[in-house]
């Protein structure tokens, strides 16, 4: 058969949450192998992400490295796609956009119940916290996206799909859910 | 303060309708509206704590916290930025020794913008406790600041520094010929009403605020309502940035401006009026109130108008700083002591306006030029103008020309004749009826002034070559947010989101997208909005857009997405706490995948 | 022959006095709104229920019917529109959906649901708003409030009290309620109060009731918005 499409995922401020409700395709798995190979993935271990259709982002951006990645993966996706509340408005970190970052850092690191050795991390292999967590469609060009905490699999199945069978992808009124 | 509010609300007779004019005079002793203030005031007025504190807030003359004992507003509009309005303000600032916005810690002096004061002709402008100061410049700052600094009240200061000029530069029609006083309602009475209504129908007068609306037409319609009780009210809310001919027409034609309301009032039959004056042109407060005591003691106003029998009076009201109030129904509600926020249509004000009464609103001018009309007849009136835009109007020039001041024109003259006169050269473009109004380029000077082209309520600012289209845009579009009254969605959200979309163009981080993405949004602020306010809020950027479309382009970089925030000093807080600075502590703002 | 507009080319009746919003809810027709509730003076102030009537936008709920008229509600422009008004009031506050109590059971999200809202479109504002948990059994969370100001008309007009108004100017609007000391506890809220239930999103909560209903037996669960609505708002007796 011709060439399978290429898919890539990644979970930036997320839970991983996304990734486990993909997986409840199930058998369907088995269908979709048939038509996508998978490129930079958690389910693959693959690092950097190229020449790809699809790229699923879920989670906001928190830290420089998620931005890292999302320009990874705009640069190397034709189409990128915003997955679940966190990806599409922040979600449940960017609960912490109404403390001051300074407050949260030394709340965790400094002053917090069970400190020890208090000290802001400062290694320079860690990314650094951006001062607000913020949906991906603020920092890259989104195409699509996909509601839910989480999209459930068959948010994912649809989408997919619809976008494998070359139709605009929709999501009926059942699938749509932003919790 | 207990027995001050107490003697305050009795004095207004205790009536909820005077909140605005009680707060003000709290406003004004104590610099800001004390907690137990607000909850004395309730208990005599018999009015919940929510609708004080709701007014509080809803008015930039209020505040919940003391501002200070010289509160100092600088006006914000775009002829006094002009006029090196922000370099001033910083000057101001540090010789003073308060920030923009602050108290000065020894609680003596505050520092804060304003809306456009109305005095664009001698600006920059501002106000200090409510009194307007025009000309500043250095030398003045520093003589405010010297007298701020010895403490000396406010009226014993210089009278030059609130001198107030009218600039009258080019009469017409009505300021060549004001009537005598009680002229109008003589002739009207010896005409009889019905066919003074005639005359004012025969003369095609249109609403001077703007929207022109046939005046005979309103008149008629509030005279035939079934209710005995109504009510006129002279809409003197004159907020539109660049206008200022309500103050001229008010410091030399009030006469003639309250006989027009009066002969309105014979019209349709009520024997109460409002002046309803903006907040900043409080200066005229005390004497307006002398004309009024006046034609009080001429037979003009009072229980038995020229021996007819007919009942008629007029009370001021001051606004506190909020332009929606010039909206008619939003006006109303501020008369009636509340926040200003524009009512649903229909009822209209003509069936339900003032307590539920039927009520006539209109323009200052509006009521001058019925007062000459009742005089001198609707032909003469008709005589000039256009076809649809009969008589003249009264304009209220500023910007870059020699003679900022007033004009009269007749309708349907062209704007290149008004620049001529008024010696604007080397000219840009013309913002004709303020911020809501249009932009036109200077490739349409031959269009007209006339309800049918080119209408305004009188604001008319010229710039020249030397300025920024996008800094006008700029300057407006912040103008609306701030003034949005929020009551709907695609103003409220809406024109904060303008303000953000096109900051982001004009600080350069638009890209290929962010231009449709702005007019898009102006559409849905101006075909969604409940009032005139949000409809027309984003003209200053749809005006000019259509103008001047690559200017807004030209902004744009070449790349398909920019984000809306600047990534690397969202990186600032870590970077400090982790005390790194090492290349992995910063981030592009573009992506290479972007270039 | 009773008085009739048109909506979408369907012929609806009306009686004097009946706003668009009432003609339509009584014929079956579902118009999207948010600060609309039959019960309590129409508001006009989300814009949601706009409609094209004799080519002029109009808000139903507070525009009267009349002869002749010419009303259009489902076009593709009005419902893109719609859309992006919604989206609108989700970036002015803070709609976490997964956190929120109110979630399937929330008419601003039910009516994003209905006009298949994926996005927020704009940029979100993050505002920096409180809660309100003084009251021993209503909570409020200011940053889930649209102004819709139905607890306010609620209050004054069905439990006939006063307790909240809707305060500030602009995009710093802000739900105030009535007690010297500005907390909800002061107030003379009754839990049993309309005004206490009325809230359209989980701005206004009960408290110790949240998440009793499981999921997929919510109210907007398998049910859409016009739905609910028509079924509850339709005018008893017809």
């Amino acid at each position: 058969m011709a060439n399978k499409i290429r898919v890539a995922t990644t979970s930036l401020a997320g839970c991983f949450g996304c990734h486990m409700s993909f997986l409840d395709l199930d058998e369907r798995l088995l269908q979709l192998a048939e038509l996508v190979e998978f490129d930079r993935s958690p389910i693959t271990d693959i690092e950097h992400c190229t020449n790809c259709d699809i790229g699923l982002i879920e989670g906001g951006v928190c830290n420089s490295e998620n931005v890292h990645t999302l320009r990874e993966f705009r640069k190397n996706c034709k189409i990128l796609v915003a997955v679940g509340a966190c990806a599409i408005n922040g979600g449940l970190p960017a609960m912490r956009n109404f403390i001051p970052l300074e407050e949260c850092l030394n709340e965790a690191y400094m002053d917090g119940i069970g400190v020890e050795n208090p000290q802001i991390p400062s290694d320079i292999e860690l990314p650094l916290l951006l001062d607000k967590v913020r949906p991906i469609h603020e920092v890259v060009k989104i195409d699509y996206y996909l509601p839910g905490c989480p999209p459930s699999a068959d948010v994912f199945w649809k989408f997919l799909t619809d976008l494998l069978e070359g139709r605009e992808p929709e999501l009926d009124y059942e699938l749509v859910h932003y919790d | 303060m207990q027995v001050f509010i107490e003697n305050l609300a009795a004095s207004h007779n205790y009536q909820p309708t005077r909140l605005l004019l009680i707060l003000r005079a709290i406003q004004a002793r104590y610099h800001y509206i004390p907690e137990p203030a607000i909850i004395q005031l309730a208990g005599l007025l018999n009015i919940p704590d929510t609708q004080i504190i709701g007014v509080i807030e809803f008015y930039s003359f209020f505040h919940q916290s003391p501002r200070g004992q010289y509160e100092l507003l600088v006006s914000d509009s775009i002829t006094d930025a002009m006029l090196g309005k922000h370099s001033l303000m910083n000057y101001l600032s540090e010789k003073l020794q308060v920030a923009i916005g602050a108290v000065r810690e020894d609680g003596v002096a505050s520092l804060d913008n304003t809306s456009c004061t109305g005095l664009c002709d001698q600006g920059p402008a501002g106000l200090v406790n409510g009194y307007p100061l025009t000309h500043l410049d250095r030398p003045r700052i520093d003589l405010i600041t010297g007298l701020i600094n010895q403490q000396k009240p406010v009226d014993e200061w210089p009278r030059e520094l609130f001198q107030v000029e009218d600039n009258l530069i080019k009469s017409g029609l009505l300021l060549d010929q004001p009537i005598a006083q009680g002229e109008a309602l003589n002739a009207t009475f010896e005409r009889g009403v019905k066919p003074t209504l005639a005359e004012i129908s025969q003369s095609g007068l249109r609403g001077r605020g703007g929207a022109g609306f046939k005046t005979a037409m309103k008149w008629q319609f509030c005279s035939e309502e079934a209710e005995s009780v109504r009510y006129v009210v002279c809409n003197a809310d004159e907020g539109e940035p660049g206008t200022f001919k309500d103050r001229v027409l008010l410091n030399s034609y009030a006469e003639q401006v309250f006989e027009g309301m009066t002969v309105c009032a014979a019209i349709i039959g009520a024997t109460q009026g409002f002046l309803y004056l903006r907040g900043e042109y409080l200066f005229l407060y005390d004497k307006l109130q002398a004309i009024l005591n006046r034609r009080r003691e001429a037979g003009l106003l009072g229980d038995n108008i020229l021996g007819k029998g007919f009942v008629f009076d007029i009370e001021i009201c001051l606004g506190a700083g909020a332009y929606i109030c010039g909206e008619e129904s939003a006006l109303i509600e501020s008369l009636e002591g509340k926040m200003g926020i524009p009512r649903n249509r229909p009822p209209y004000p003509v069936t339900q306006g003032y307590l539920g009464k039927p009520t006539v609103v209109n323009n200052v001018e509006t009521f001058m030029a019925a007062a000459s009309i009742a005089v001198n007849g609707g032909d003469w009136f008709a005589a000039i103008g256009t076809d649809k835009s009969k008589g003249t109007k009264i304009l209220s020039i500023c910007g870059d020309c020699a003679k900022p001041g007033i004009y009269e024109y007749p309708f349907g003259t062209t704007i290149q004749t008004i620049l001529d006169e008024c010696g604007a050269s080397d000219v840009l473009g013309v913002q004709i009826g303020g911020p809501s109004g249009t932009f036109i380029s200077n490739q349409e000077f031959d269009r007209k002034l006339a309800f049918e082209d080119l209408a305004t309520g009188g604001s008319f600012i010229i710039f020249n070559n030397s300025r920024n289209i996008l800094d006008i845009a700029h300057n407006f579009t912040h103008f609306f947010a701030h003034e949005s009254c929020g009551f709907c969605t695609p103003c409220r959200v809406g024109t904060s989101l303008l303000k953000n979309q096109l900051d982001k163009i004009v600080d350069g981080h638009g890209s290929a997208g962010d231009v449709v993405a702005l007019e898009e949004l102006c559409q849905l602020v101006k075909n969604y909005s409940h009032c005139g306010l949000g409809q027309t809020a984003a003209n200053p950027i749809l005006t000019t857009l259509e103008r001047y479309p690559e200017l807004y382009q030209s902004k744009l970089k070449k790349i398909s997405y920019e984000p809306g925030f600047d990534l690397d000093s969202a990186l600032e807080t870590a970077r400090q706490m982790a005390n790194r600075n090492d290349a992995a502590a910063h981030l592009a703002q573009i992506g290479e995948d972007n270039e | 022959m009773s008085k009739t507009i048109t909506i979408d080319g369907k012929a609806i009746p009306f009686e004097d006095g009946q706003t668009i919003m009432e003609a339509a809810t009584a014929a079956d027709v579902y118009i999207p709104h948010l600060c609309h509730h039959p019960e309590f003076t129409p508001h006009g102030s989300c814009k949601l229920c706009t409609v094209k009537v004799n080519g002029r936008n109009c808000s139903a709920c507070t525009f009267p019917a009349a002869e002749g008229q010419d009303v259009l509600n489902n076009t593709q422009e009005l419902i893109d529109d719609r859309k992006k008004i919604t989206q609108m009031l989700f970036v002015e506050g803070n709609h976490f959906c997964p956190s929120c109590e109110k979630s399937g059971n929330c008419q601003l999200q039910a009516v994003a649901y209905h006009l298949n809202m994926l996005d927020n479109h704009f940029p979100l504002f993050y505002p920096k708003r409180e809660m309100d948990a003084s009251h021993p059994d209503v909570l409020i969370d200011h940053n889930r409030c649209i102004f819709c100001a139905l607890c306010v008309r609620a209050s004054q007009q069905h439990d006939g009290k006063d307790v909240f108004a809707i305060s500030g100017r602009g995009i710093n609007k802000h739900l105030i309620f009535n007690a010297e000391s500005g907390q909800l506890k002061d107030t003379d809220l009754d839990v049993n109060d309309k005004a206490a239930h009325i809230c359209p999103t989980g701005a206004i909560l009960i408290k110790r009731t949240g998440y009793q209903v499981p999921i997929g037996q919510r109210i907007y669960d398998h049910h859409e918005i016009d739905e609910i609505s028509l079924a509850t708002e339709h005018p008893h007796g017809e």
